[in-house]
């Protein structure tokens, strides 16, 4: 097998500095924005007592999700012993951790008390799917970056497939309990459902190779190295695979819901009643973030580079949507506490709740994106990650 | 961890105590730093432990109290932050965290420790201040002699 | 935290509480044995140095058919009580926690109209119990649902496991307008306590039940459920009631009359 060198990106050009600034500009904002949420408390916010968790969890769920689908290309190397991939895996890997972080760092600065983060650290109540999240991530982190030492360290790559596996099953664990988050939840028609766990699971197969491919493709293009077709093609067909996954388990999940008479109002609301809710999920979800990318990368179009780049943006933006529309349109349907009835009430029972996110919302969710693509770019920079070439010359070595 | 916590309050506070110290040794007393206004109690003449004790061990008699009260419904009255109110909030403003002088604020602004009892405990006691004379006979005096605390 | 033992009566608060000192100094023994015994007897005079005891279980009898249409006593009783802003005098509406509310119902079909008051009901297997990562949202050994505010983060996980839309979060700072009893505060989640602060006193009710009786209704009954001498157990006993969502099967300590 031939080997790879991986190099530093040289990240001194002006261009390197302004894609720093830029992010960091955002990194800013969510910080200023997390600043006023504390300051003022969540009043300033969209966020009430009817809609609990809003864009904040939209972005904190959906970065967490990628996060452990951005590790599988690590895993198709060294857990699946695919040569090819073994040059792509460090980026893989520390995508994952950045994602990751992203996520979290949304997740525990929405908190109402953020300043006892502590307690979250010292307090745990076992029979929580939180609780085990918690874990789960620090898991991850400590996984992920064992992993990482593995392939940075020839000192220590004997491990590596070790490391892998381990990260691997991990990662298939903590999406389990991602997605279990809303699973194990009985209060709402549209959650108390296993299916949540493996669609979660495939879902953050196809968000993490979309923001993988698009990161790659970024990474090689400003630095000027050579990449190949072969690692794009070759990767945008398993990306349509995963799509066309995702695309199977949201029709189960939702005809298993319809077959109960008890959930059928609420999946209608979906569906078919929720005005935005429900053109959210036909037009952002179905047709934007799953019908034309899958056409795009099955047809002729994903021959070509842009075309890919275009797909694996609009799956970015229907997973967004997604997880939008499975958090707040779950909540936006009033909770059922009288079946058959009609409930008034001043506690806005018995209505839709209506959600308008607001601007701190907003650029909090942002700040944790733009926290996971400068961690990146910093990490590129310091860290032998990106093959010097990945050209199909240098690729097509690999296989033999 | 709250152990943890706690000590390292302690030794925030000692070392600002400490420092402060230091610098009232250069300066002339109206210093830059205000010292606190420890202000005499509105009522009772001493506190349910000793003073300086208290100075060092309020934080755990309460933290103490405050799980035993609300995890398992005790409410005895000596070690009870409602207590500390009643006696100890201002004349003034009725408070013991309202104004810059108040008992609570002086001595942690002073010590730079931030606590957030009050972002959910009132500050004030129970009622008007009026209902509570300067000379009224606290209760967990009462308490003490009744042997009602544990 | 040694201070002298309990148990010499020089001032008890209530004649029940003397009688109570006496028996317990009488029988102190007994009392560590089989604690259960005694404390039925004891349920509303409790000492400030026991603590809850799971031989109670303190729960609520709310008759539909009594509840007036257009009454909310109870919501404002509860509001006075425990210091929460009214919803009609708030700025932010939606984001105003509410303990308890009037919910009115009707049958589509039959245009049949039932109103009742809706609150936490305290399950004896809380949903908001068991998703809580800092174990925060508890159970008291009486029954009580709570939440410690000590160590609640503000993940409002519990608000999106409760059946029953019971908790709030509180949105904005309360700016010391809270109850010196009633601690509550901005960033936590919280809900009905059953008045836990009254309970404790030994009032042996509720802010809202006092209130419902007052106005002559007596849709509420609030007492001890496993107290077979208790008005809430005899009432219950004669009364049919319906648990809401008794399919999640969360034995409830609300029961409903006339639902």
């Amino acid at each position: 097998m031939a080997s790879i060198t991986f190099r530093e990106v040289e990240g001194s050009s002006p261009k390197y500095w302004m894609l720093f600034g830029f992010l960091g500009l955002f990194v800013l904002f969510g910080a200023l924005a997390w600043n006023s949420m504390h300051h003022h408390g969540h009043v300033i916010t969209g966020m009430n007592n009817q809609i609990v968790w809003g864009l904040p969890h939209v972005f904190a769920v959906f970065l967490i999700v990628a996060a452990s689908g951005a590790l599988n290309v690590a895993s198709i190397a060294s857990v699946f012993n695919k040569p090819m991939y073994k040059p792509l895996a460090p980026l893989s890997a520390i995508l994952a951790l950045a994602l990751m972080l992203g996520g979290l760092l949304v997740l525990v600065l929405d908190l109402g008390r953020s300043d006892r983060l502590i307690v979250a650290m010292t307090h745990f109540n076992f029979k929580s799917m939180f609780t085990w999240n918690v874990f789960l991530y620090s898991g991850f982190f400590a996984l992920v970056g064992a992993y990482l030492w593995t392939m940075l360290d020839r000192s220590v790559k004997t491990y590596s497939k070790a490391a892998g596996t381990a990260a691997f099953i991990w990662r298939l664990t903590l999406t389990t309990g991602t997605g279990s988050l809303f699973g194990f939840l009985i209060a709402r028609e549209l959650y108390g459902s296993s299916m949540l766990a493996p669609m979660f699971i495939i879902m953050s197969f196809a968000y993490g190779l979309a923001i993988y491919l698009m990161v790659l493709a970024a990474a090689y293009a400003w630095t000027g190295r050579p990449l190949g077709d072969a690692v794009m093609l070759r990767l945008k067909t398993l990306l349509a695979v995963f799509i066309a996954a995702v695309l199977y388990f949201v029709v189960v999940y939702h005809m298993t819901l319809l077959y109960f008479a008890s959930r059928q109002d609420a999946v209608a609301f979906i569906l078919r009643d929720g005005g935005m809710i429900t053109t959210l999920f036909w037009v952002g979800q179905i047709l934007i973030g799953s019908v034309v990318p899958l056409v795009i990368l099955l047809t002729a179009l994903g021959k070509q580079r842009m075309w890919i780049m275009v797909a694996c943006a609009l799956i970015i933006v229907g997973g967004i949507v997604q997880m939008y529309v499975t958090i707040i349109g779950a909540q936006a349907f009033p909770l059922d506490m009288f079946p058959g009835m009609i409930e008034k009430s001043s506690f806005f029972d018995g209505q839709i709740h209506h959600y308008s996110p607001s601007m701190p919302e907003l650029f909090l969710g942002l700040g944790g994106v733009a926290i996971a693509l400068l961690v990146t770019t910093f990490a590129v920079k310091v860290l032998r990650l990106l093959p010097a070439s990945l050209d199909d010359a240098t690729v097509a070595k690999l296989e033999h | 961890m709250t152990r943890l916590l706690m000590v390292g309050a302690i030794v925030l506070t000692t070392a600002a105590v400490a420092w402060a110290g230091m610098e009232d040794d250069d300066e002339p007393r109206s210093g830059r730093v205000p010292r606190p206004v420890i202000t005499e109690p509105i009522k009772g003449e001493r506190c349910v432990e000793d003073e300086a004790y208290m100075r060092r061990n309020h934080m755990k008699l309460l933290d103490h109290h405050r799980d035993e009260t609300v995890l398992r419904g005790i409410r005895t009255k000596k070690y009870s932050l409602k207590e500390c109110i009643n006696c100890h909030a201002s004349e003034k403003t009725g408070s013991v965290a309202t104004a810059k002088e108040d008992f609570c604020v002086s001595c942690h602004s002073y010590a730079a420790v931030r606590i957030d009892c009050f972002d959910c405990h009132s500050t004030k006691p129970q009622g008007p201040i009026a209902k509570y004379p300067p000379s009224a006979e606290p209760t967990h005096y009462k308490h003490e002699i009744d042997g009602g605390a544990q | 935290m040694n201070e002298p033992k309990p148990m010499s009566d020089n001032a008890p608060v209530s004649p029940e509480r003397r009688r109570f000192i006496g028996a317990a100094t009488a029988t102190a023994a007994g009392l560590t044995l089989v604690p259960g015994v005694m404390l039925i007897e004891v349920a509303h005079g409790r000492p400030d140095d026991q603590a809850a005891s799971s031989a109670v279980r303190w729960g609520m009898l709310v008759d539909a058919n009594q509840c007036a249409t257009g009454c909310d006593d109870c919501v404002t009783a509860c509001s006075t009580e425990n210091g929460w802003t009214p919803v009609a005098e708030s700025t932010h509406p939606t984001q105003a926690p509410q303990w308890i509310r009037k919910l009115e119902l009707q049958d589509p079909l039959t245009q049949m109209e039932t109103n009742l008051p809706m609150m936490c009901q305290h399950c004896a297997e809380p949903p908001c119990v068991d998703v809580c990562p800092t174990g925060a949202s508890f159970k008291r050994a009486d029954g009580i649902v709570l939440v410690n505010r000590h160590t609640c983060i503000g993940c409002r996980y519990c608000m999106m496991a409760c059946p029953y839309k019971a908790r709030s979060l509180v949105h904005e700072s309360l700016n010391d307008t809270q109850k010196a009893d009633v601690p509550r505060g901005i960033g936590c989640v919280e809900s009905c306590t059953f008045c836990v602060q009254k309970v404790d006193r030994g009032d042996g009710t509720t802010a809202c039940v006092e209130a419902c009786t007052a106005a002559g209704h007596n849709a509420l009954v609030f007492g001890d459920m496993n107290d077979p001498e208790s008005e809430i157990s005899k009432r219950l006993r004669e009364l049919p009631t319906k648990q809401v969502r008794a399919d999640l099967n969360l034995n409830l300590g609300v029961r409903y009359h006339g639902i």
